[in-house]
């Protein structure tokens, strides 16, 4: 985990439609006990087979805020500043089946959904799929980013 | 002997407290767990350097204290709620300023809505989360599927 930090991103950087990340993230058995952990969420169904089955579930799953998290931090690399974020939020369309063995693949996309210059902000739109199955709905963080030297209109690029 | 969801808690709000005070230790935990991988999470001097008081937390941190803040209300016998039944259904987080280790929160609970539609109740729930001179940090809304039949 020693990726070069890049340079912060600012809003003139971006365009509606752009795409700022696209990650992948194996989720196994580990990640679950590992986010129980950390988290403090220790339902069974994160890590138990036979409590998951008991509940109708086709086994173990992974915990949603795992998913929303994990989600988030390939954006996050790409903003360079995680203390960018001001809202974050997702609806949970469906679980996501951890094997024992072996993991499941987390596919994340980013793409700018919307700017606006006198909030400061951008509206950065996520989507996350298991196989081609979405697992998030309506994914969406909310950034504040500076304007950036676009904004100046002169463009001599000094420091605004 | 299924229960449902009292629908009379809606608009009920809880007594705020107690201080929760964030730890580095945990921030850093929830950052490996979660894939954060920015040594503001980690790396005290680094978050100085980038203005901050100490190291930060990742933005779905606070889940952890709202969930054991929820469970006044979840785990309430009167409230009807059935955990085996309990999917998960929304997450929104809200921050007006980035949540540092050592920060003191004060967290207070609102069931902001319970609301039946088939066969299902959708419970929503809201823990503002303030600092201990009252100023605003975040807040974190969650909706929970409470499954009938």
């Amino acid at each position: 985990m020693t990726s070069a930090p890049s340079a912060p991103l600012t809003l003139s950087d971006l365009t509606v439609g752009q795409e700022l990340s696209r990650t992948r993230h194996e989720l196994s058995r580990d990640t679950l006990v590992r986010y129980a952990g950390a988290s403090g969420d220790f339902n069974p169904i994160h890590y138990n087979d036979a409590v998951a089955t008991e509940a109708g579930l086709p086994g173990v799953i992974a915990h949603g805020m795992l998913t929303m998290g994990t989600a988030v931090s390939g954006l996050l690399d790409a903003l360079g500043d995680p203390t960018a974020v001001r809202a974050y939020s997702s609806r949970f369309t469906n679980p996501i089946e951890v094997p024992a063995h072996g993991a499941t693949t987390l596919e994340v996309v980013a793409v700018v959904g919307a700017i606006d210059l006198e909030a400061g902000t951008a509206r950065i739109d996520l989507g996350a799929q298991v196989e081609g199955t979405a697992v998030l709905g309506r994914a969406r963080a909310t950034v504040a980013l500076p304007p950036g030297p676009a904004a100046a209109a002169t463009g001599d690029g000094s420091a605004a | 002997m299924t229960t449902t969801p009292d629908p009379s808690f809606a608009g009920r709000s809880y007594p705020a407290g107690p201080v929760h005070t964030v730890s580095a230790a945990k921030i850093a935990e929830f950052a490996r767990a979660t894939g954060a991988a920015s040594a503001l999470h980690t790396d005290p001097e680094a978050a100085r350097a980038a203005g901050c008081a100490d190291v930060v937390a990742p933005p779905t941190f606070l889940v952890s204290l709202a969930q054991a803040t929820e469970a006044q209300y979840i785990e309430d016998p009167a409230a009807g709620i059935d955990f085996t039944r309990v999917v998960h259904g929304e997450e929104a987080f809200t921050l007006h300023r980035p949540v540092v280790a050592g920060d003191r929160l004060v967290p207070t609970l609102t069931v902001e809505r319970v609301r039946s539609a088939g066969g299902h109740t959708m419970v929503t729930t809201r823990v503002d989360l303030a600092d201990e001179a009252g100023a605003e940090v975040a807040s974190v809304r969650s909706m929970l599927v409470v499954r009938g039949d």
